[in-house]
């Protein structure tokens, strides 16, 4: 969907609510002025509301929100974890290394040592953004399942029909476009050793 | 008196790269023994084990968190009630600080942080070393 078609569709909804408010304002003011109101009118009123709410219904319903929590927010919660296994192996490996370098330091021995040694304390000291990192994605993931949570109560409240969200390759975009999709996710990536296999299979063909 | 750096000292963190990190900053300020948790129940555990001299810990771990820790060892009636205790955590608000001053920490140090600003809070509850 196009920002223009969300931002159309927030205005059909916003339309559609303010009708739904002025019918139940136009009701209750009726009643309250204690005017004689024909069950008819209210009928009326009552059916136009049914509509309205019927006409919103279907348009929760276009809005995917199956695709929202299946794709959407699921995709983005395995980016963020992926995130915090890669960090935290490069900090590991950073922090073997500074281990290896401090060992060696100490048969070096004297002022170099010292020097050596109080660099490595400094790359430990900014190896800790691995944990305030690891701590700030968590705050998002949960942001993440609050918005999932809303969206499945709204769907409930208004009894919105969904279909269960089912993964497809469907990929609308064209040209290079295409092929932007940044780093995968473990299940999805390839290695190294995979692309190496894959090239001399495509060289055996040519 | 001087600081015994032969002491116990207790890390608890549930992120293993945070212990490891405050586990060598320590041992270059000289704190040979130091034995690690990573979370309140198993720090609870620990401490119920043998004597420390010092525990530093952080405040958001599950299924305990640092916080409830502190409040158990001081509600305790045993020896480790009067352990000293620093909070090592990303919790920066002031209401975290009171509360966690209230509960008994002896000082409380905020993430990120550097090996002067751990030696000074140590000093600062232990003494110069």
């Amino acid at each position: 969907m196009t920002v223009q078609e969300t931002q159309s569709q927030r205005k059909t909804m916003d339309n559609k609510k303010e009708k739904i408010v002025k019918i139940i304002t136009s009701v209750i003011d009726k009643v309250d002025k204690n005017q004689q109101v024909s069950l008819n009118s209210i009928l009326v009123q009552l059916r136009d509301l049914l509509l309205v709410i019927g006409e919103m219904r279907h348009e929760i319903s276009s809005l995917s929100p199956q695709e929202i929590k299946g794709k959407h927010i699921a995709g983005a919660t395995d980016e963020l974890d992926a995130i915090i296994v890669a960090t935290s192996e490069a900090t590991g490996s950073i922090m073997d290394s500074c281990d290896v370098i401090q060992e060696k330091s100490s048969v070096i021995g004297g002022e170099e040592a010292n020097v050596i040694n109080e660099e490595i304390m400094k790359i430990y000291e900014a190896c800790s953004f691995q944990d305030i990192t690891g701590q700030r994605i968590s705050k998002v993931v949960k942001t993440f399942q609050a918005i999932e949570s809303k969206v499945d109560n709204l769907v409930s409240i208004l009894g919105v029909k969904v279909h269960d969200y089912v993964p497809n390759d469907d990929d609308d975009r064209e040209g290079d476009d295409r092929f932007l999709n940044g780093p995968q996710l473990p299940p999805e990536a390839i290695s190294q050793g995979d692309i190496d296999k894959l090239l001399a299979e495509l060289d055996a063909q040519d | 008196m001087a600081v015994d750096m032969n002491m116990n000292v207790l890390i608890v963190d549930d992120y293993t790269t945070m212990l490891r990190i405050i586990k060598n900053l320590l041992k270059q300020l000289g704190f040979e023994n130091v034995d690690e948790a990573t979370d309140g129940t198993m720090a609870l555990d620990k401490v119920k084990s043998k004597p420390y001299g010092l525990v530093i810990s952080d405040w958001n771990m599950e299924p305990m968190t640092g916080y409830e820790f502190l409040k158990q060892v001081r509600a305790s009636e045993a020896t480790y009630k009067t352990v000293p205790f620093i909070m090592v955590t990303a919790e920066s608000k002031t209401d975290n600080v009171i509360a966690a001053k209230q509960a008994g920490v002896n000082n409380y140090i905020v993430k990120p942080f550097n090996a002067e600003t751990l030696k000074s809070k140590i000093s600062a509850v232990l003494g110069e070393f």
